[in-house]
């Protein structure tokens, strides 16, 4: 336990670099090539409502 | 597909919650005429003192946190409790949690928060803290309404059909939790009926001094940061794609957008407390996230406004997505204006004249005002099952008067911001003062009437939103509107 503790107070001295690896972690997961498609269907979901939805679409449709 | 399963439960319409939605659609409209109005009486007030009336309720001093309160609050909180319930239960395809009954508790709950609130101000009850000006009574009553209101919202989110959370509910997410930490951190405060006094309305924070200062604006920048900021990104990655009627320009950006602007905005609050009593590296601190934050607001900027690329033409013809474009752009200025202000050099000029007003004028006007106006014109003619709007050309009207409203705002706080700098710093030969403080606050005149008259031009942008309005929901079209809708179509689920 006590190691433990200490290895806990050495590491938190370096918070700003873990919350850096971790922007970074999420920029890498984001433009990672094997994401491209799953993301350019998320980007869908607001427009996809109006498939099946008539009375949402602003009237636009009519 | 699994949200095809509710088909047909939503054909009839009565799938989604709405009624509260279609309230908070009114009340932004009506609270926003109040909060435009009270604001352009006290930049009237500024121009001709006399408007004070000499009696303590009608006096700058109570009005100005009327106005700030109103707008942001009560008009900015509307729209965004409207924008956020409408908005989470399609792109999660679920129908609000707590339905209807907890959709109204939020609603009146919020109003009877924010007429608490206003009768403080005038009658003189108040915190002393800028934009946390409600005294404890009303922060524990909006916490209540708070939680409800984050209920309905996650709880919605938690029963989606579609697996995975759009970035606009991030961005709404975002601003819910940050808010409830800021209100929370921002007002421990003591009654000091509990302390033997006698009032009931006044109380005491539990900091003082620069600890206080620095407190109170990491809450004030984080205000702007996820209320007028977090909460109006996700209004402009749901709207903008669906009046353009096509998906957001990078999605991966998004993600990047969302979770930069989380890591930095945070940080910036002490870029108010430029040559305080703060310590010199938190200021430094301060100023550098602040200018780190040029990076996300200006891939969240291009990130809106290139989701129209190769749909330019849609501006011309359609005035709902031109506000909505507009504001984005409105966003890109005010955002690079800011980390720049906040660099001390400029700030040492800046700082506690007209320009600051300038700015958080271009953003509010430009960015949360007519980024609102746009989703507002989308939800109403879709909330009230109407066809279209009533007239195309009165939201045209709308937006060029407010434009030019804005611009007459902008530039006359730059110019007499500056101008009002430039006096303060200015020495003769013999190292005295050039000016004396009366002769900086003379100079200001034209510039207010100027100001103030853009105020006017706002006002009637917003009435004639009002009337649109009021026409569409009786049913009203205009003549000759029809031919003038967009034909943007419904093909969209063929891109996909």
């Amino acid at each position: 336990m006590d190691s433990l503790d200490q290895l806990s107070d050495f590491l938190r001295q370096f918070w700003g670099l873990w919350l850096m690896l971790l922007f970074l972690g999420i920029v890498w997961w984001a433009y990672r090539p094997k994401n491209k498609d799953r993301f350019k269907d998320d980007a869908m979901i607001p427009l996809r409502d109006d498939e099946t939805v008539e009375e949402n679409d602003n009237g636009r449709s009519s | 597909m699994a949200h095809g399963a509710a088909q047909g439960a939503r054909a009839d319409g009565t799938f989604y919650v709405e009624g509260p939605v279609r309230l908070f659609v009114l009340a932004s409209v009506f609270w926003g005429i109040i909060g435009f109005t009270v604001g352009d009486v006290i930049a009237w007030q500024l121009a001709f003192p006399a408007l004070n009336l000499d009696l303590p309720w009608t006096t700058f001093g109570r009005l100005r946190p009327l106005h700030t309160s109103a707008v942001i609050f009560a008009f900015g909180g509307n729209v965004l409790f409207a924008t956020s319930l409408y908005v989470v239960q399609r792109t999660c395809r679920a129908r609000l949690y707590g339905g209807d009954g907890l959709g109204y508790i939020v609603f009146w709950g919020y109003q009877i928060f924010i007429v608490i609130a206003a009768l403080g101000y005038v009658t003189g009850a108040t915190q002393g803290k800028e934009y946390a000006e409600p005294e404890w009574y009303a922060d524990l009553f909006l916490t209540v309404v708070w939680v409800l209101y984050m209920a309905a919202f996650i709880g919605t989110i938690l029963k989606r059909r579609e697996p995975h959370i759009y970035v606009a509910n991030w961005f709404f997410l975002a601003f819910m939790v940050t808010i409830a930490l800021l209100h929370l951190g921002n007002n421990m405060a003591v009654p000091v009926a509990l302390m033997g006094g006698d009032s009931w309305t006044k109380s005491y924070g539990l900091l003082s001094g620069v600890q206080d200062a620095m407190t109170q604006w990491w809450y004030g920048h984080n205000a702007v940061g996820f209320f007028l900021t977090a909460g109006f990104l996700a209004i402009m990655y749901y709207f903008v794609p669906k009046q353009a009627n096509r998906p957001v320009y990078s999605y991966r950006l998004s993600i990047v957008h969302f979770w930069a602007l989380i890591f930095l905005y945070i940080w910036a609050g002490p870029h108010h407390l430029h040559y305080t009593a703060l310590p010199d590296w938190a200021q430094t601190l301060g100023m550098v996230f602040s200018v780190m934050l040029w990076m996300p607001s200006w891939g969240g900027m291009i990130n809106g406004l290139m989701t129209l690329s190769g749909a330019w033409d849609k501006l011309r013809t359609d005035p709902v997505l031109r506000f909505l474009v507009v504001s984005v752009g409105f966003y890109g200025m005010s955002t690079f204006e800011g980390p720049m202000m906040s660099l001390k050099a400029v700030n040492s000029l800046s700082h506690y004249t007209d320009w600051t007003v300038g700015h958080v004028h271009s953003g509010a006007l430009g960015w949360v005002a007519f980024i609102s106006f746009g989703a507002l014109y989308f939800m109403v003619p879709a909330l009230w099952k109407r066809k279209s709007l009533y007239s195309l050309k009165l939201v045209s009207l709308h937006f060029w008067i407010a434009t030019l409203g804005i611009v007459l705002y902008i530039t006359a706080m730059w110019v007499s911001g500056i101008m009002q700098g430039l006096m303060w710093r200015a020495y003769d030969d013999l190292g005295f003062l050039q000016y004396s403080f009366i002769e900086s606050v003379e100079a200001m005149h034209p510039y207010y009437i100027i100001r103030a008259t853009g105020g006017v031009l706002f006002i009637i942008g917003a009435l004639i939103m009002a009337y649109n309005f009021y026409r569409t929901i009786k049913g009203d079209v205009a003549e000759g509107a029809q031919d003038s809708v967009p034909a943007t179509g419904a093909a969209v689920g063929a891109q996909g």
